[in-house]
């Protein structure tokens, strides 16, 4: 990593910057209000770094819910990465060993969003460049992290509710891929079957995720003569 | 929680989350095409789980008195009007996380 390539790879990151540094800022002002030493917060950041991860991280070491769960729930909440992996196997291919391991550990909604979007200019290494990017982003995040969870064990104030932030940011997700995907059925499907499982088997634990997650893959499955045909309505579907 | 406790939790979700990002790289990063169905699911689980999280999120809402449920349905519509509003993902979250403090805290009290 020189110079060149972070001064090329700087400016494509402010908005993940500034949109990192809050969302940080929330995440460990949450930990904090949840009794947790701002190092937890820094070390969730830097071994975990996930927005919407660690927000429900947050909610999963509070309950001090059981490891099966944590993993469950975490697995879950992350699975749209995948759709990232795939669509990045091409641009990630001309980078190799350790920075392509960390490029894939560091593959977020925002750092995917950047990378998909970026081309490295004129003379400056692909590699470096997509490197540069991924290093920066969690950078902020770790940062936000640390202000936030320092933040919230010095100031007082009463934090009940601050724990919506992550609700918040779920909606901010699904009405964005509302408004780029012309197919809706996804969303009526997920959250129905969520809705059936709760009310069969109450929140106790989320393990009404499992079955809904059955009901909703063999759902998928089920519409995919319907969905899954080019007629040129507009989809997006990849997240974020 | 013991600290051994929180580190193990903190441990298994940075290698959960870690696998959803490597799987494709393992799977299909010899040259070989990742199959239709996969392609499909990939393009349509993501706002399918993001509706189930969402839920999720509201699992605790009691309706036993109007404190228990009003103050979350707020803030979530008001999330959503303020992100079709200033398309900014920051005010929206924020906005409606302050709304919802200000509605537990001091509204329905």
């Amino acid at each position: 990593m020189n110079r060149k390539t972070l001064a090329a790879a700087f400016p494509h990151t402010v908005p993940v910057l500034m949109g990192y540094l809050s969302i940080g800022i929330v995440f460990g002002w949450m930990m904090s209000a949840a009794g947790f030493v701002p190092l937890w917060s820094v070390a969730m950041s830097i071994t975990i770094y996930a927005g919407s991860g660690q927000y429900l991280g947050v909610d999963l070491l509070a309950n001090a819910s059981p490891l099966a769960d944590v993993a469950f729930l975490t697995l879950i909440i992350n699975f749209r990465h995948l759709v990232y992996g795939l669509s990045m196997l091409e641009k990630f291919r001309g980078v190799k060993g350790i920075r392509k391991l960390y490029m894939i550990f560091g593959l977020t909604d925002e750092t995917y969003a950047l990378l998909s979007g970026v081309q490295p200019p004129e003379g400056v290494d692909a590699g470096g460049f997509y490197f540069c990017i991924s290093v920066l982003d969690q950078l902020y995040w770790i940062a936000g992290s640390l202000v936030g969870a320092v933040a919230g064990a010095l100031i007082t104030i009463n934090t009940e509710g601050i724990d919506f932030a992550m609700t918040a940011l779920f909606i901010v997700i699904a009405v964005e891929q509302w408004q780029s995907s012309g197919r809706h059925f996804p969303v009526f499907l997920g959250a129905g079957a969520t809705l059936l499982s709760l009310l069969c088997l109450g929140p106790e634990g989320g393990r009404f995720l499992i079955p809904a997650l059955v009901i909703l893959v063999g759902g998928l499955l089920a519409a995919r003569p319907m969905l899954d045909r080019p007629d040129g309505t507009p989809e997006g579907g990849e997240g974020a | 929680m013991t600290n051994p406790q929180i580190a193990l939790s903190v441990a298994v979700m940075a290698v959960c989350t870690f696998l959803t990002r490597a799987l494709p790289f393992l799977l299909f990063d010899r040259g070989k095409k990742p199959p239709k169905v996969i392609l499909y699911l990939g393009r349509f689980l993501p706002p399918a789980v993001i509706a189930m999280l969402i839920v999720y999120c509201y699992r605790n809402v009691s309706f036993a008195a109007v404190g228990g449920w009003l103050p979350a349905f707020l803030a979530g519509a008001a999330v959503v009007a303020l992100h079709l509003w200033k398309k900014n993902d920051m005010l929206s979250i924020m906005g409606g996380t302050v709304f919802y403090m200000i509605l537990v805290q001091a509204v329905f009290r």
